[in-house]
Protein backbone atom coordinates (compact mmCIF):
# COMPACT_ATOMS: atom_id res chain seq x y z
CA UNK A 1 0.00 0.00 0.00
CA UNK A 2 1.64 3.25 -1.09
CA UNK A 3 1.46 6.69 0.54
CA UNK A 4 -1.06 7.90 -2.07
CA UNK A 5 -3.55 5.12 -1.24
CA UNK A 6 -3.10 5.67 2.51
CA UNK A 7 -3.77 9.41 2.07
CA UNK A 8 -6.79 8.68 -0.16
CA UNK A 9 -8.25 6.32 2.47
CA UNK A 10 -7.62 8.87 5.27
CA UNK A 11 -9.12 11.73 3.19
CA UNK A 12 -12.31 9.75 2.42
CA UNK A 13 -12.73 8.61 6.05
CA UNK A 14 -12.05 12.10 7.45
CA UNK A 15 -14.40 13.77 4.95
CA UNK A 16 -17.15 11.30 5.88
CA UNK A 17 -16.52 12.04 9.58
CA UNK A 18 -16.55 15.80 8.86
CA UNK A 19 -19.90 15.62 7.07
CA UNK A 20 -21.36 13.56 9.94
CA UNK A 21 -20.13 16.10 12.51
CA UNK A 22 -21.25 19.16 10.50
CA UNK A 23 -24.75 17.94 9.62
CA UNK A 24 -25.69 15.51 12.40
CA UNK A 25 -23.54 16.11 15.48
CA UNK A 26 -22.86 19.79 16.04
CA UNK A 27 -25.77 21.90 17.39
CA UNK A 28 -27.22 24.75 15.34
CA UNK A 29 -25.70 28.11 16.26
CA UNK A 30 -28.22 30.41 18.01
CA UNK A 31 -27.67 33.72 16.16
CA UNK A 32 -27.07 32.76 12.53
CA UNK A 33 -28.95 29.47 12.49
CA UNK A 34 -28.27 26.64 10.08
CA UNK A 35 -26.20 28.74 7.64
CA UNK A 36 -23.42 29.00 10.27
CA UNK A 37 -22.54 25.39 9.35
CA UNK A 38 -20.70 26.81 6.33
CA UNK A 39 -18.07 27.93 8.89
CA UNK A 40 -16.81 24.34 9.44
CA UNK A 41 -15.62 24.04 5.82
CA UNK A 42 -14.96 27.75 5.14
CA UNK A 43 -12.28 28.10 7.85
CA UNK A 44 -10.38 24.88 6.90
CA UNK A 45 -10.43 25.96 3.23
CA UNK A 46 -8.82 29.26 4.23
CA UNK A 47 -6.28 27.44 6.45
CA UNK A 48 -5.26 25.09 3.63
CA UNK A 49 -4.98 28.03 1.20
CA UNK A 50 -2.62 29.80 3.64
CA UNK A 51 -0.62 26.59 4.15
CA UNK A 52 -0.38 26.09 0.38
CA UNK A 53 0.91 29.62 -0.16
CA UNK A 54 3.41 29.23 2.68
CA UNK A 55 4.74 26.16 0.83
CA UNK A 56 4.92 28.24 -2.39
CA UNK A 57 6.81 30.95 -0.48
CA UNK A 58 9.28 28.56 1.20
CA UNK A 59 10.00 26.43 -1.88
CA UNK A 60 10.27 29.47 -4.16
CA UNK A 61 13.05 30.79 -1.91
CA UNK A 62 14.80 27.40 -1.99
CA UNK A 63 14.36 27.24 -5.80
CA UNK A 64 15.88 30.70 -6.35
CA UNK A 65 18.74 29.79 -4.02
CA UNK A 66 19.53 26.26 -5.28
CA UNK A 67 18.15 26.56 -8.85
CA UNK A 68 17.09 22.89 -8.84
CA UNK A 69 13.84 22.16 -10.72
CA UNK A 70 12.52 19.79 -8.03
CA UNK A 71 11.90 22.73 -5.66
CA UNK A 72 10.00 24.62 -8.34
CA UNK A 73 7.87 21.50 -8.93
CA UNK A 74 6.75 21.56 -5.27
CA UNK A 75 6.13 25.33 -5.28
CA UNK A 76 4.10 25.30 -8.50
CA UNK A 77 2.08 22.23 -7.46
CA UNK A 78 1.21 23.98 -4.19
CA UNK A 79 0.26 27.18 -6.03
CA UNK A 80 -2.24 25.29 -8.17
CA UNK A 81 -3.83 23.46 -5.22
CA UNK A 82 -3.80 26.69 -3.17
CA UNK A 83 -5.62 28.55 -5.94
CA UNK A 84 -8.39 25.92 -5.92
CA UNK A 85 -8.80 26.24 -2.14
CA UNK A 86 -8.68 30.06 -2.25
CA UNK A 87 -11.42 30.06 -4.91
CA UNK A 88 -13.51 27.87 -2.61
CA UNK A 89 -13.00 29.92 0.55
CA UNK A 90 -13.91 33.10 -1.34
CA UNK A 91 -17.01 31.43 -2.84
CA UNK A 92 -18.23 29.92 0.45
CA UNK A 93 -17.57 33.23 2.25
CA UNK A 94 -19.66 35.07 -0.33
CA UNK A 95 -22.53 32.56 -0.04
CA UNK A 96 -22.38 32.85 3.76
CA UNK A 97 -22.32 36.67 3.60
CA UNK A 98 -25.57 36.91 1.61
CA UNK A 99 -28.00 35.75 4.34
CA UNK A 100 -25.94 37.16 7.25
CA UNK A 101 -24.89 40.60 5.91
CA UNK A 102 -27.50 40.94 3.16
CA UNK A 103 -24.87 41.24 0.40
CA UNK A 104 -22.84 38.77 -1.67
CA UNK A 105 -19.75 40.93 -1.46
CA UNK A 106 -18.49 44.01 0.38
CA UNK A 107 -15.13 45.80 0.11
CA UNK A 108 -14.27 44.95 3.69
CA UNK A 109 -10.49 44.69 4.51
CA UNK A 110 -10.68 40.90 5.10
CA UNK A 111 -12.55 40.16 1.91
CA UNK A 112 -10.55 42.59 -0.20
CA UNK A 113 -7.18 41.27 0.99
CA UNK A 114 -8.39 37.69 0.35
CA UNK A 115 -9.44 38.64 -3.19
CA UNK A 116 -6.02 40.25 -3.73
CA UNK A 117 -4.43 36.97 -2.58
CA UNK A 118 -6.44 35.08 -5.20
CA UNK A 119 -5.42 37.58 -7.91
CA UNK A 120 -1.73 37.27 -6.89
CA UNK A 121 -1.82 33.51 -7.40
CA UNK A 122 -3.66 33.82 -10.70
CA UNK A 123 -0.77 36.15 -11.66
CA UNK A 124 1.67 33.44 -10.48
CA UNK A 125 0.19 30.97 -13.01
CA UNK A 126 0.04 33.58 -15.80
CA UNK A 127 3.69 34.62 -15.30
CA UNK A 128 4.73 30.98 -15.29
CA UNK A 129 2.84 30.14 -18.45
CA UNK A 130 3.61 33.22 -20.53
CA UNK A 131 7.25 34.10 -19.69
CA UNK A 132 9.59 33.23 -22.54
CA UNK A 133 12.54 30.89 -22.15
CA UNK A 134 13.14 27.70 -20.16
CA UNK A 135 13.72 28.86 -16.60
CA UNK A 136 12.40 32.42 -16.85
CA UNK A 137 8.79 31.42 -16.13
CA UNK A 138 9.65 29.48 -12.95
CA UNK A 139 12.06 32.24 -11.80
CA UNK A 140 9.55 35.06 -12.32
CA UNK A 141 6.78 32.95 -10.75
CA UNK A 142 9.02 32.27 -7.73
CA UNK A 143 9.42 36.03 -7.22
CA UNK A 144 5.61 36.47 -7.40
CA UNK A 145 5.23 33.56 -4.93
CA UNK A 146 7.64 35.17 -2.45
CA UNK A 147 6.37 38.75 -2.71
CA UNK A 148 2.74 37.60 -2.88
CA UNK A 149 3.05 35.80 0.44
CA UNK A 150 3.17 39.21 2.17
CA UNK A 151 -0.60 39.29 1.64
CA UNK A 152 -1.21 36.10 3.69
CA UNK A 153 -0.52 37.67 7.14
CA UNK A 154 -2.51 40.74 5.99
CA UNK A 155 -5.54 38.49 5.26
CA UNK A 156 -5.07 36.63 8.55
CA UNK A 157 -4.67 39.79 10.67
CA UNK A 158 -7.19 42.00 8.82
CA UNK A 159 -9.90 41.21 11.38
CA UNK A 160 -7.76 42.47 14.26
CA UNK A 161 -5.94 45.34 12.50
CA UNK A 162 -9.04 47.04 11.05
CA UNK A 163 -12.72 47.43 11.88
CA UNK A 164 -14.37 44.85 9.64
CA UNK A 165 -17.76 43.24 9.15
CA UNK A 166 -16.07 39.85 9.23
CA UNK A 167 -16.37 38.07 12.63
CA UNK A 168 -13.35 38.41 14.96
CA UNK A 169 -10.95 35.59 15.90
CA UNK A 170 -13.48 33.69 18.06
CA UNK A 171 -11.65 30.38 17.56
CA UNK A 172 -8.62 31.50 19.57
CA UNK A 173 -10.57 33.38 22.23
CA UNK A 174 -12.65 30.49 23.56
CA UNK A 175 -15.70 31.61 21.58
CA UNK A 176 -16.53 28.11 20.38
CA UNK A 177 -18.42 25.40 22.27
CA UNK A 178 -16.40 22.14 22.65
CA UNK A 179 -18.60 20.32 20.09
CA UNK A 180 -18.05 23.13 17.57
CA UNK A 181 -14.30 23.12 18.23
CA UNK A 182 -14.16 19.32 17.74
CA UNK A 183 -16.06 19.60 14.44
CA UNK A 184 -13.79 22.38 13.24
CA UNK A 185 -10.62 20.45 14.15
CA UNK A 186 -11.75 17.28 12.34
CA UNK A 187 -12.59 19.37 9.25
CA UNK A 188 -9.17 21.09 9.49
CA UNK A 189 -7.39 17.72 9.53
CA UNK A 190 -9.60 16.41 6.68
CA UNK A 191 -8.76 19.34 4.40
CA UNK A 192 -5.07 19.22 5.32
CA UNK A 193 -4.97 15.53 4.31
CA UNK A 194 -6.84 16.37 1.08
CA UNK A 195 -4.22 19.06 0.36
CA UNK A 196 -1.41 16.54 0.93
CA UNK A 197 -3.12 14.07 -1.42
CA UNK A 198 -3.58 16.69 -4.17
CA UNK A 199 0.06 17.70 -3.73
CA UNK A 200 1.28 14.12 -4.20
CA UNK A 201 -0.83 13.70 -7.35
CA UNK A 202 0.24 17.05 -8.81
CA UNK A 203 3.94 16.50 -8.04
CA UNK A 204 3.80 13.06 -9.71
CA UNK A 205 2.25 14.68 -12.80
CA UNK A 206 4.86 17.43 -12.90
CA UNK A 207 7.59 14.78 -12.71
CA UNK A 208 5.97 13.00 -15.68
CA UNK A 209 5.95 16.33 -17.56
CA UNK A 210 9.69 16.72 -16.84
CA UNK A 211 10.34 13.19 -18.07
CA UNK A 212 8.39 13.88 -21.29
CA UNK A 213 10.43 17.06 -21.90
CA UNK A 214 13.64 15.08 -21.32
CA UNK A 215 12.63 12.29 -23.71
CA UNK A 216 11.60 14.81 -26.38
CA UNK A 217 15.07 16.38 -26.13
CA UNK A 218 16.69 12.93 -26.44
CA UNK A 219 14.60 12.21 -29.55
CA UNK A 220 15.44 15.46 -31.35
CA UNK B 1 -34.58 25.86 8.69
CA UNK B 2 -34.30 29.38 7.23
CA UNK B 3 -31.38 29.87 4.81
CA UNK B 4 -31.10 26.15 4.09
CA UNK B 5 -30.65 27.02 0.40
CA UNK B 6 -27.44 28.95 1.13
CA UNK B 7 -26.04 26.08 3.17
CA UNK B 8 -26.88 23.66 0.35
CA UNK B 9 -25.34 26.02 -2.24
CA UNK B 10 -22.08 26.39 -0.27
CA UNK B 11 -21.54 22.64 0.16
CA UNK B 12 -22.58 21.95 -3.44
CA UNK B 13 -20.01 24.48 -4.72
CA UNK B 14 -17.30 22.85 -2.57
CA UNK B 15 -18.01 19.31 -3.79
CA UNK B 16 -18.50 20.29 -7.43
CA UNK B 17 -15.15 22.15 -7.47
CA UNK B 18 -13.31 19.39 -5.55
CA UNK B 19 -14.68 16.63 -7.82
CA UNK B 20 -14.05 18.78 -10.89
CA UNK B 21 -10.44 19.25 -9.81
CA UNK B 22 -10.02 15.51 -9.12
CA UNK B 23 -11.46 14.75 -12.57
CA UNK B 24 -9.15 17.29 -14.20
CA UNK B 25 -6.13 15.77 -12.38
CA UNK B 26 -7.16 12.28 -13.48
CA UNK B 27 -7.63 13.30 -17.15
CA UNK B 28 -4.31 15.16 -17.26
CA UNK B 29 -2.54 12.23 -15.56
CA UNK B 30 -3.94 9.72 -18.10
CA UNK B 31 -2.92 11.97 -21.00
CA UNK B 32 0.62 12.31 -19.60
CA UNK B 33 0.93 8.55 -19.08
CA UNK B 34 -0.15 7.89 -22.67
CA UNK B 35 2.29 10.48 -24.03
CA UNK B 36 5.12 9.07 -21.89
CA UNK B 37 4.45 5.50 -23.05
CA UNK B 38 4.26 6.58 -26.69
CA UNK B 39 7.55 8.53 -26.41
CA UNK B 40 9.29 5.55 -24.78
CA UNK B 41 8.03 3.28 -27.60
CA UNK B 42 9.26 5.71 -30.28
CA UNK B 43 12.68 5.94 -28.66
CA UNK B 44 12.89 2.16 -28.42
CA UNK B 45 12.13 1.80 -32.14
CA UNK B 46 14.56 4.58 -33.14
CA UNK B 47 18.03 3.31 -34.09
CA UNK B 48 20.77 4.65 -31.77
CA UNK B 49 22.91 7.54 -32.93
Amino acid sequence: MNVRNILLGCAVALMAASLYLVFLYVPTEATMGVVQRIFYFHVPLAWVAFLAFFIVFAFSIIYLWKRAEKWDVIASASAEVGTVFTTLFLATGSIWARPVWGVWWTWDPRLTSALILWIIYIAYHLVRTHADGGSRGPRFAAVVGIVGFIDVPIVALAITLWRTQHPGPAIFQGGLAPSMMLTLMVCLVAFTVLYALFMLLRIAMKNDEREIRRLKLTRS
Amino acid sequence: MENMGYLFAAYTVIWVVVFGYVLSLSNRQNKLKRELESLKETLKEQPPG
